[in-house]
């Protein structure tokens, strides 16, 4: 008499779960891309008019 | 009968692995009402420091110290889920429900601290973010970790990390430690004790409970009214700093007396109180108002500064 083996659960996540770990991945991807305007925007000001007077 | 074992195997495999949180869990991570608070006493050190600052440049200083102070909110929750778990007021929060993984919100929490403090580094000055590191420490480390659970006194230093945040928007905007920041600071420093211990009065069973030395728990009622009233006491003269070094001006002077006479008045109710019930109302009620003072008295700074002195300058 063999014990049956344990069910090993095919999709470990619920589509639940899945469904917020995409909500959060998309909120993660919005903060990086705010991250680089961020980054962006302030070496514009940082560097100012200087940015018109770099040696061509 | 299948189904349910599936369920149940899926459930606990998830729960292990994780990733169960929902964008509404993760920013409970970051105590958005406390948050809100240091927000805006940023932006009044922000607006009081001398000197000129791009509003850009301003509104990354906020964005940073917003982000750092959630970061410091995570780290809290991480390390004190088992005292959250039994404390009624804290049992809902992400952690203790399991909602989110202790290790889910420390990564959160260190990524959170370490990009706020690098982003204000690189794009607006190094004190700054210098400072923004001492205040994530100091409340993670010597707050949470040591002082929570050592100390009756807890709050008295602890609230140190709370008071930081106007100054390392000062120091943002004019990139200086000055006496005004330090006014600023005071301000805070010194309203944290009465708000706390208003509290713990009437949330002395939840401390109790979990086992966190608050004064009522440890020195008594009697005691706590009496170092409440002290506090608030003290609060009239630090109160009058920012006037003194020049951060605010009459309008400040006049509203800020009047508010601070008013939260001693509150504080005078609770040392008074004689049975148990009325000083849970009273200090309920001086909680409540304690909050409002903070406000109130930051929002006269800011109203000096936004529109007060610029409409004298440009009449004088």
């Amino acid at each position: 008499m063999n014990t049956p083996a344990p069910k090993v659960p095919v999709q470990p996540f619920s589509p639940e779960d899945l469904a917020r770990r995409k909500r959060r991945a998309t909120a993660m991807a919005i903060g990086l891309g705010l991250l680089v305007i961020l980054f962006f925007i302030t070496t514009l000001i940082k560097l100012g008019s200087g940015i018109m007077e770099r040696t061509m | 009968m299948t189904d349910t074992s599936h369920d149940v195997a899926s459930t606990s495999l998830t729960t292990q692995l994780g990733g169960q949180g929902s964008l509404e869990d993760y920013l409970a991570l970051l105590k958005p009402r406390v948050m809100s608070l240091v927000v805006f006493s940023g932006v009044v050190g922000l607006v009081a420091a001398p000197g000129h600052v791009h509003p850009w440049i301003g509104f990354i200083a906020i964005l940073c110290i917003a982000i750092g102070a959630g970061a410091s909110g995570a780290l809290n929750m991480w390390y004190d889920a088992d005292i959250d778990a039994v404390m009624k007021r804290t049992a809902s929060r992400p952690v203790p429900r399991g909602a989110i993984l202790p290790g889910e919100a420390l990564g959160f929490g260190l990524a959170l601290a370490i990009g706020s403090v690098l982003v204000l580094g690189l794009l607006v000055n190094l004190l700054s973010a210098a400072l923004l590191a001492f205040t994530i420490f100091f409340y993670v480390v010597i707050y949470t970790m040591w002082l929570k659970r050592w100390t009756p006194q807890n709050i008295v230093i602890g609230g140190a990390a709370g008071a930081f945040p106007p100054m390392v928007a000062w120091a943002a905007a004019a990139g200086t430690i000055d006496a005004g920041s330090i006014a600023l600071f005071l301000l805070i420093f010194f309203w944290t004790p009465p708000h706390f211990w208003a509290l713990a009065l009437f949330r002395e069973g939840d401390y109790a409970k979990a086992g966190v030395p608050m004064l009522p728990n440890v020195a008594g009622r009697p005691e706590t009214k009496k170092q409440i009233l002290i506090y608030s006491v003290l609060l009239l003269p630090v109160t009058a700093l920012p006037l003194l070094t020049g951060t605010a001006g009459m309008i400040y002077a006049v509203g800020a007396a009047a508010l601070t006479l008013n939260f001693l008045f509150h504080a005078i109710r609770v040392f008074k109180a004689a049975t148990r019930e009325a000083e849970d109302r009273l200090a309920k009620k001086l909680f409540g108002y304690s909050i409002v003072w903070l406000f109130a008295v930051l929002a006269l700074v800011l109203f000096e500064h936004s529109f007060a002195l610029p409409l004298f300058k440009a009449f004088i």
